[in-house]
């Protein structure tokens, strides 16, 4: 694959392409983790490797089109499996909005280091949470409840478990 | 124009997503969520993953059965000891709520009321959840194929744990009652109030629509109270943990599920209840201390008297028969006891009557009953032997009858037992209940019992104690 830089106001930031398994079995394979591992752990529901996954391809790529693209296709699937009483599209609306912004902040800082990752993480899955409250609670009407020490927790846990996971899968980055 | 759409190519996209998903929302939300409906794609994408889930998941439950059940046995021996020890101590307890629980199935035949029964289950383990904090939908390896259908109730010993939404060819998912979308009727179980135990979006349960001027207080169990037509009715559900005055005029009775949702891996699904009445068979045969205690003689109570210091006419209605034919129409009161004064004999008619939807059965009475029957039938008797639904034939029934036996007509009201020791204000049992189509009618044409002296046989040709 060729090396595609991106000229940024500060300095050159590389651009990272996967292959197609990569693309379609990653997000696959972390939708199933979270659904049928992850939510039957109490203390580990709170974690979402769907959303890490959107971050880590939106800000890998650094193309906003194919990142709302990435977080939409993810957050549907995510959906899929959510139940009757959870319409198609609520985390395909926030994991779109997710991966837009992260891969356009992508083109703007530098996001290989462990410290900027959880930062980024720690903010966006706040935003994620945000955006899906907006969306149950505004567009559908559902009576949410929302708990700033829990998305905080939430949101904390998520970031460092993060840092592992964007670690591993820097493995499956092509140039 | 091609300037506008290059400058700002990725706005218009991502515009146009959330666009599109907006719509489908709007789309979606205008159905009914859970009308049943499931959407192809959704049956598509479950449908494909769920065999291999089940798959992940009975594999490794087989090895973690393996290393359960051969490798890893430390402690088992004392655990054993210790288990044994239990069922000791749980078989005299069972003793005891055997003979609480025949009472209480007496009761309910008495009083007409039907029992829900869980008929058949479908054993189901879960295999995934729905991987959100704001969605607790469970999915269950068994589906359509496997008798699964919507609506169904899903229990574990320890209590229940929701209901079928959705089914799938081989597996279905279930929403349970701490979800936000849930809705179980619930009642307390001591002081019997209802309301509907509802979850929220971060997996509290509470008790709803209990008036604030109820007493409750935090440990009392709550179980289902079947007005749901989804649980039957008294299956654990929880404990109340706190109770705060909430909105409006009703408390806020927080209930921690006794079943643990976030944990649970193996369900029963219930896909059938029965609705009938209490099987008198399995009431078990009449103890001969109970008959014994019924036919010693009492002292039998004066007849109720006017100003006049006479009997009041027709004071013998609603009283069951003894040997003395009791006619007239009234209210039975003490004077029940003067139609029957001879009921130290046994009687030959059963000895009660049941009164179908009614509230009034049929008890037998110690001594004077405090009766408010007011009968429209007015006088019970059964001088013809007239068949019970049970193995003990009435007529048959060598329950003599020390005071006056009273019996409900239909559409007749309580009759409360006199207070006191007496094994006779037990309820009868549901084997002396006559059905209405075989209860004889009343009159004096009635023919009484030809030979009141000597005592039919109990059930089982056992001969009924001297």
């Amino acid at each position: 694959m060729p090396f595609r830089g991106s000229l940024t106001s500060r300095d050159q930031v590389a651009v990272y392409e996967f292959g197609w398994p990569a693309i379609i079995f990653i997000p696959l394979v972390a939708v199933l983790i979270q659904i049928f591992i992850l939510g039957k752990i109490p203390f580990l529901a709170a974690v979402n490797l769907p959303f890490m996954v959107t971050i880590f391809f939106a800000v890998a790529r650094r193309n906003p089109i194919s990142g709302c693209l990435t977080g939409c296709a993810i957050g549907l699937m995510q959906d899929l499996f959510a139940g009757p009483s959870h319409p198609l599209g609520m985390y395909g609306i926030a994991l779109t909005i997710i991966g837009y912004s992260a891969s356009s902040l992508g083109l703007k800082i530098d996001v290989e280091n462990p410290g900027s990752r959880f930062i980024i993480t720690y903010i966006f899955f706040v935003a994620h949470q945000g955006i899906y409250y907006g969306v149950a609670h505004g567009l559908l009407g559902q009576v949410q409840q929302w708990s700033w020490s829990h998305v905080a927790v939430s949101a904390l846990a998520n970031a460092v478990i993060g840092i592992f996971v964007f670690k591993f899968l820097d493995r499956f980055k092509q140039r | 124009m091609d300037t506008f759409l290059g400058r700002y190519k990725n706005l218009i996209v991502l515009a146009a997503i959330l666009f599109a998903q907006i719509i489908a929302l709007a789309v979606q939300v205008h159905r009914p969520a859970q009308g049943g409906d499931t959407r192809l794609l959704r049956l598509w994408a479950i449908s494909a993953v769920t065999p291999v889930e089940t798959a992940v998941v009975h594999t490794q439950k087989w090895v973690d059965d393996i290393w359960k059940n051969y490798a890893y046995l430390r402690g088992v021996r004392r655990e054993n000891r210790e288990l044994r020890a239990e069922i000791d101590r749980m078989k005299v307890e069972d003793a005891r709520y055997a003979e609480d629980a025949r009472m209480a199935r007496r009761v309910q035949a008495l009083l007409a009321f039907k029992e829900q029964y869980v008929d058949t289950t479908v054993a189901a383990q879960v295999i995934g959840t729905s991987g959100s904090e704001q969605s607790r939908i469970l999915y269950l390896d068994k589906g359509l194929n496997d008798g699964i259908k919507q609506d169904m109730a899903v229990i574990t010993p320890a209590g229940i744990v929701g209901k079928i939404v959705q089914v799938f060819p081989d597996s279905s998912q279930v929403l349970p009652i701490n979800d936000q979308f849930s809705g179980v009727g619930a009642a307390l179980k001591s002081s019997r109030l209802q309301g509907i135990l509802r979850g929220s979006s971060n997996g509290v349960t509470t008790l709803q629509y209990v008036m604030s001027d109820e007493k409750v207080e935090p440990g009392e169990e709550v179980i289902t109270s079947g007005g749901d037509r989804i649980f039957p009715k008294g299956l654990p559900v929880g404990k109340v943990v706190s109770v705060e005055p909430g909105k409006d005029l009703f408390l806020n009775i927080r209930v921690v599920p006794s079943a643990r949702l976030d944990q649970v891996e193996e369900v029963l699904v219930v896909t059938k209840i029965t609705e009938k009445m209490p099987d008198s068979k399995d009431l078990g045969p009449l103890r001969a201390s109970d008959i014994l205690a019924e036919r010693l003689p009492t002292i039998p109570a004066k007849p109720e008297v006017d100003a006049a210091g006479k009997p009041k006419p027709g004071a013998a209605s609603g009283t069951a028969s003894g040997t003395t034919p009791a006619t007239g129409t009234g209210t039975a009161g003490r004077s029940g006891a003067v139609a029957t004064s001879a009921a130290n004999k046994p009687a030959t008619g059963s000895s009660t009557a049941a009164a179908p939807k009614s509230n009034g059965a049929a008890t037998a009475t110690h001594g004077t009953p405090i009766s408010t029957t007011a009968g429209s039938a007015g006088t019970q008797k059964a001088p013809k032997p007239a068949a019970a639904d049970g193995t003990r034939p009435a007529g048959t029934v060598a329950k003599p009858l020390n005071g006056a036996g009273t019996a409900t007509a239909p559409h007749a009201s309580t009759t409360m037992p006199a207070p006191g020791p007496s094994p006779a204000n037990r309820p009868a049992i549901g084997n002396e209940t006559t059905p209405p189509s075989k209860r004889s009618k009343p009159g004096p044409e009635q023919t009484p019992n030809p030979n009141p002296q000597q005592p039919s046989p109990p059930p089982n040709g056992e001969q009924p104690p001297q």
